[in-house]
């Protein structure tokens, strides 16, 4: 633990928050996306600076990626407002939301005066499985049945919401 | 053993899908009432020692030690119950046989999820089978596509999103103190540790999280909404056990296993649980729409689990699971005749309807036995199981709570009876000349469901055995 | 070493609550559809942050990684069915608004 682990961790700690806040704070729909997807990188920097480059990959491909396509293709499937009511409604919007640094801003400061301190940390478990792919398969196999489940879930989600009489070719039985 | 429960829906539902399209499409309804009928037997045949001896199979499969107790039993015998009641009521009301398809392959999802969650030995697997539960009732929730139904999904989502992060957080804030998520790992850790302020915020978190999934006042926002809205057989499943499973049973796992039971935590669950009976009850009295008055009177009776967990004894643990099971069976045979009455009048307006039980008499019937057993009026079930836990509270020296619970007894006659006269007694509405009673494939539900109302009621003093004993077991 | 790492947890905490904290007031605040379902992917993401912090305290890197990964895959399947819900919502309304979201009452 040098120096320079803690500087690099607060500086992508505070570059993640400011990718969160601009998320939050853009009033264009498609930025408020893209600015998802750049979240999503600032996490996966912040993985990869703890060492888990596993999960940073993932991130990176699934949030970053796919999660990104899924809101870009719900934005396009439902219209965006007209071009005056648009304008109307960015001032609104800005009253409403330039709250939300200030509110961090007195958070922070309020949360950084009484810091929960970390009295005793764990001790490191004598049998920590080497790798994420054994602890994976051999330590949370009961999980991936879950991953499974829900998986079908989704497809079966997708097809309930999404599936309309004309696309459906063959006899129906009565 | 146990996690055969899961792998044979699981199965099912792949086998289900092979692109066998004309016979799968009858065989999908029958096979779902198999897999529940098969579940009931078994949890009555079996022991609960029979559950933990590995299948070798399975063992092969999944490295996976399951922690199968009476209380999980009496869960398994619960949601076998309620889902073969609903895949019933959906073959009364959705005549399309695609439509049956996908409902009755989301709900043997939900039933493999809601078997995982019951046998979950640790806290991050309880959370993603409850996830997996949630996300089928998501989908069957906006089964119809209506305006509604959209509506109330969305709420739903959006506080089970709230609740999940809640949990989450509790989970990542415990790994720094413990290495571990199992249950027996973290006991260890409240034991010595309980002091500790990351634990305690963890614990806060975990309770809130898991008070929302609940649905317990003030976290309640999405119930009525997501209950009203439904489609009936989505009601029926919800209502009777998806909430049941994934907010009570795991808000009991959690606070007896890892021994939670310190002074703050106490209050905190008695002062919510009374809140959720007494408010909701008030909420109830003023409502014109049938399921929505149901969804708050779900509410209330939630409240009185949590009251006999917050209390904290043998007996009251006991009269909490017991109640349990009691509403699970009660309250879906009230959607039950909640949905007949919408399917055959076409509304769920109580100022509208009136007389109905003149036509249709068995529902009327029913839903008599079901409101008496939910008032908890003897000799039926939901007396007994009331009785024990305001017993209970009373001997551990809550008298005010106890008080509050007798109470709202009262207030849950009151709005009953209000409905019961509103829409099944009194002369019979316009517009309603030509009711008929509900086909067939809904009366059989409410018989059975009324005629256990019933047994359990009346053979109690032989079964309080097996139910106390298994409470022992997990104290 | 101790305090180094006691450090580290803070200033992580701190961080994590504040990304809640926006992530919460965008769902409040907003009267866009779509921009509920952001919030609730912010909200996600600060608690992978705090999984991963966890797992590298307590020395389980690979246990956290394997919740993360999973936590991933779940919160995918939940934001398409939710994205799902929204446009079906949409077909229905014509409109995004989110108060239109409020006319079950009572």
């Amino acid at each position: 633990m040098t120096y320079d682990f803690n500087t690099m961790n607060v500086v992508l700690l505070g570059m993640f928050l400011a990718a969160g806040v601009w998320t939050v704070m853009t009033s264009h729909l498609l930025k408020s996306a893209i600015g998802l997807a750049v979240t999503s990188i600032m996490l996966t920097l912040l993985l990869f600076h703890l060492k888990a480059t596993l999960a940073g990959v993932f991130e990176l491909s699934v949030c970053a990626g796919l999660i990104t396509v899924i809101f870009i293709s719900a934005i396009s499937l439902t219209k965006p407002v007209a071009e005056t009511e648009a304008r109307k409604m960015k001032m609104k919007r800005l009253q409403r939301f330039i709250f939300l640094p200030v509110l961090l801003f007195i958070a922070g400061w309020l949360l950084s005066s009484r810091m929960i301190h970390l009295t005793n940390p764990a001790h490191t478990v004598a049998d920590a499985a080497a790798t994420v792919q054994q602890a994976l398969w051999s330590g949370r196999r009961f999980d991936l049945v879950g991953q499974i489940l829900i998986i079908l879930a989704g497809v079966f989600g997708i097809v309930v919401l999404f599936k309309t009489k004309d696309s459906v070719d063959g006899d129906k039985k009565q | 053993m146990a996690v055969l429960l899961i792998l044979v829906p699981l199965a099912a539902v792949l086998f289900l899908n092979l692109p066998l399209q004309k016979i799968m499409c009858r065989l999908a309804f029958w096979i779902g009432l198999i897999l529940c009928l098969v579940q009931t037997l078994l949890v009555i045949q079996l022991p609960a020692a029979a559950w933990n001896e590995p299948c070798p199979v399975a063992r092969y499969l999944l490295r996976f030690a399951p922690a199968v107790d009476n209380l999980a039993l009496v869960m398994f015998l619960a949601i076998a119950i309620v889902v073969f009641v609903s895949l019933l009521v959906a073959r009364s009301t959705i005549s399309d046989c695609g439509k049956l398809f996908n409902f009755t392959n989301l709900v043997m999802l939900a039933m493999a999820g809601m078997n995982g969650l019951v046998i979950a030995n640790d806290l991050f697997s309880l959370y993603v089978f409850m996830e997996v539960a949630a996300v089928a009732s998501f989908i069957l929730i906006a089964f119809n596509r209506e305006k509604d139904a959209f509506e109330g999904t969305f709420k739903y989502i959006v506080m089970s999103a709230v609740a999940t992060a809640m949990i989450l957080s509790a989970i990542g804030l415990m790994m720094t103190v413990t290495g571990s998520m199992s249950f027996n790992a973290l006991a260890k850790v409240m034991h010595t540790d309980g002091g500790n302020p990351v634990i305690l915020l963890s614990v806060a978190l975990l309770l809130g999280g898991f008070f929302i999934k609940c649905g317990l006042i003030p976290f309640h926002g999405w119930v009525p909404d997501a209950y009203s809205s439904a489609p009936s057989a989505t009601s029926v499943l919800l209502a009777g056990i998806v909430t049941k499973t994934t907010g009570v049973y795991a808000l009991i796992r959690i606070v007896t296993m890892m021994n939670l039971y310190s002074t703050p935590v106490q209050t905190l669950i008695l002062v919510v649980a009374s809140l959720s009976i007494v408010v909701a009850a008030f909420a109830a009295l003023g409502q014109s729409d049938f399921k929505r008055m149901l969804a708050y009177s779900s509410i209330s009776q939630v409240g009185y689990i949590i009251l006999g967990l917050g209390v904290g004894t043998e007996l009251a643990i006991a009269g909490a699971v017991f109640h349990l099971f009691n509403h699970a069976i009660f309250k879906s045979l009230l959607f039950v005749n909640a949905a007949t009455i919408e399917k055959q009048s076409g509304t769920r307006n109580m100022d509208t309807l009136g007389g109905v039980s003149d036509r249709m008499p068995v529902t009327g019937f029913t839903s008599v036995i079901a409101f008496l057993s939910t008032a908890g009026i003897p000799p039926l079930s939901g007396f007994w199981s009331k009785l024990v836990i305001i017993v209970a509270a009373w001997k551990a020296g809550f008298h005010w709570y106890a008080l509050i619970a007798i109470l709202a007894s009262l207030l849950t006659l009151a709005y009953f009876l209000s409905m019961q006269r509103r829409v099944f007694f009194g002369k019979l509405a316009s517009g309603l000349e030509d009711l008929k009673e509900g086909n067939p494939w809904v009366i059989i539900p409410a018989c059975l469901l009324a005629a256990i109302t019933i047994g359990l009621g009346l053979c109690i003093p032989w079964l309080l055995g097996s139910f106390l004993l298994p409470v022992r077991d997990i104290l | 070493m101790s305090g180094d790492m006691a450090t580290f947890f803070s200033v992580s905490v701190i961080f994590a609550v504040l990304m809640i904290c926006a992530a919460l007031y965008c769902i409040l605040a907003t009267r866009n559809l779509i921009r509920i379902l952001i919030g609730m992917e912010l909200m996600t993401k600060s608690v992978t942050l705090l999984l991963a912090v966890g797992g590298y305290i307590s020395g389980q890197m690979a246990v956290a990684q394997t919740y993360i990964i999973t936590l991933i895959v779940l919160e995918v399947v939940v934001i398409a069915i939710a994205a799902g819900i929204v446009i079906g919502s949409f077909r229905h309304n014509n409109d995004m608004d989110a108060g239109r979201m409020n006319n079950l009452k009572g």
